[in-house]
């Protein structure tokens, strides 16, 4: 239970990072919060030949919000959770995050890795789809933005290249008339969950669902977007038959869960669309009263 | 062996200086460099939250940690909670007084994730309490007694109970 060896590197900028990156491309992996790659080298599950350490890099922290919520990729994930802008602008990121793992592990996982590894358990996956988040990667040639639908390219892989580097995460602020819910169950608390959800849900101006979207955990290879029961909602107004009938196509259509230590494919339905029925009515929940029943 | 690496840091206010491999283990420094054994290490993945230290005052898991990473850090350990042998800490008092722990494996990691929670919670509920350390399993307590103490170290700690 102990890491093979490997050559490290603490580059003190994110240039000397992207250098390094660009020398050494697949073979060296970046080092963010450690909290899911230290376990998989102490396991030797990962065996990487050179570490490059993000952690000295002052300008891959912080959080500002600028017409969007942009968060450094070396953010801590717990820095995030207390950060008032993150509240205010992206509640659902805010809802998520205390259901990643425990304190202890928060306070050094970051933002930047939880997405880079691209857990399908894990919850900001399921969140940056389901804003529709846009992932700045840097490499030594430049810059590109890449949206969070083409992000997440399957299990644990992603659309970046291999002398990029993460370094950023931009989150839509949240909209008028617009309710957001993360809802998940785990066997304890900070545990991956069985099943869970991240659920937004968008009225117009006569209180019809004109747009929706319900994003899954642990159910398929990355987040997966329930987009036919999505498609039953729009149009309606928002009733328990509507949730119902969603969270009927979500369970059984749109997922195909392959089932895991805890739970069976058949309870990960099961859990899947009960937790479906109550994260879009606490997302109508919380659309300010009065656009929701403005006529 | 491969390259080493010169860090320095502070266990417990005390310096300490070292050339280490970067492989090594920030759990494993501290138990077979620096020589304190009151860090615990169990499952070396990040899930029993034996290891639990603080680094420069906040929980961290020293098993998925680089002790190379800690150059230039503040830590504190376990042994760091008494002021002297015959005085314990109040919160090293109320695991005593209300039995909170048996084997005393889990003991190191529950202490170093309540310290910082009961400063900064000072009047937790029950519940509180278990969500706080859910993050650290015991194998023989049942956990019961681990949460009276904790709630009985939150009055000592701030009532001087
Ligand atoms: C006991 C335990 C329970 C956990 N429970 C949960 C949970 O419930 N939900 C959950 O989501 N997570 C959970 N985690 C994982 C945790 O959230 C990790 O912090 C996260 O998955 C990875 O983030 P990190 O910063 O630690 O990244 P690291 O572990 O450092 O890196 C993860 C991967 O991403 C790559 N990477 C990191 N940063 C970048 C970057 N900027 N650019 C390109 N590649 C990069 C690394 O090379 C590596 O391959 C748990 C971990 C533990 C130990
Ligand atoms: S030994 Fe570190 S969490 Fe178990
Ligand atoms: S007292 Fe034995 S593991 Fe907790």
């Amino acid at each position: 239970m102990k890491p093979a060896p490997f050559k490290y590197f603490a580059p003190d900028s994110l240039e000397a990072a992207l250098e390094l990156k660009a020398q050494h491309g697949d073979e060296a992996k970046p080092l963010a919060g450690g909290q899911s790659l230290i376990p998989a080298m102490n396991f030797r599950v990962a065996q990487p030949s050179i570490l490059i350490d993000l952690n000295r890099i002052p300008e891959l922290r912080g959080i500002r919000a600028n017409g969007a919520l942009t968060i450094g990729g070396m953010t801590a994930q717990s820095a995030a959770e207390k950060d008032a802008l993150v509240a205010q602008h992206t509640p659902l990121l805010h809802e998520a995050i205390p259901n990643i793992a425990h304190p202890q592990i928060r306070n050094r996982g970051t933002i930047g890795g939880s997405v880079a590894h691209a857990d399908p358990a894990a919850e900001l996956p399921v969140v940056c789809l389901a804003l529709r988040a846009r992932m700045l990667a840097q490499s030594q040639s430049g810059q590109r933005w890449i949206e969070a639908q083409q992000f997440f390219a399957g299990l644990f892989t992603t659309a970046l290249s291999a002398d990029e580097l993460l370094t950023a995460v931009e989150f839509p602020l949240a909209r008028e008339r617009t309710g957001y819910a993360f809802l998940e169950v785990a066997r304890r608390h900070g545990d991956y969950a069985m099943a869970g959800l991240a659920a937004v849900l968008a009225l117009d101006e006569n209180g019809a669902c004109s747009e929706a979207r319900l994003v899954y955990l642990n159910v398929g290879d990355g987040p997966l977007e329930a987009t036919q029961a999505v498609a039953s909602l729009v149009g309606k107004k928002p009733s328990e038959e509507a949730f119902a009938e969603a969270a009927q196509i979500a369970s059984q259509v749109d997922m195909q869960p392959f089932g895991n230590l805890h739970a069976t494919p058949d309870f990960q339905r099961h859990l899947s669309g009960v937790l479906t029925q109550r994260a879009l009515n606490l997302a109508l929940s919380r659309i300010p009263k009065k656009a929701a029943k403005a006529k | 062996m491969s390259d080493t690496y010169s860090i320095t840091l502070s266990i417990n206010g005390k310096s300490y200086q070292s050339e280490v491999e970067p492989r090594l283990l920030l759990a494993d420094y501290i138990r077979q460099v620096a020589g304190l054994s009151g860090t615990h290490v169990g499952c070396e993945h990040g899930v029993c939250g034996a290891c639990t230290i603080l680094l420069d005052g906040q929980p961290v898991r020293s098993c998925i940690m680089l002790a190379v990473q800690a150059d230039g850090h503040e830590l504190t350990t376990v042994e760091g909670l008494a002021s002297d042998e015959k005085n314990l800490h109040p919160l090293q008092e109320a695991f005593w007084e209300a039995h909170g722990l048996q084997c005393g494996f889990c003991t190191p990691g529950i202490l170093m994730t309540l310290l910082p929670y009961l400063q900064e919670h000072p009047n937790p509920t029950e519940h509180e309490v278990r969500e706080a350390i859910s993050g650290n399993l015991c194998r023989c307590t049942g956990y019961q007694h681990i949460v009276d103490a904790a709630l009985l170290a939150a009055k000592k700690m701030h009532n001087g109970a």
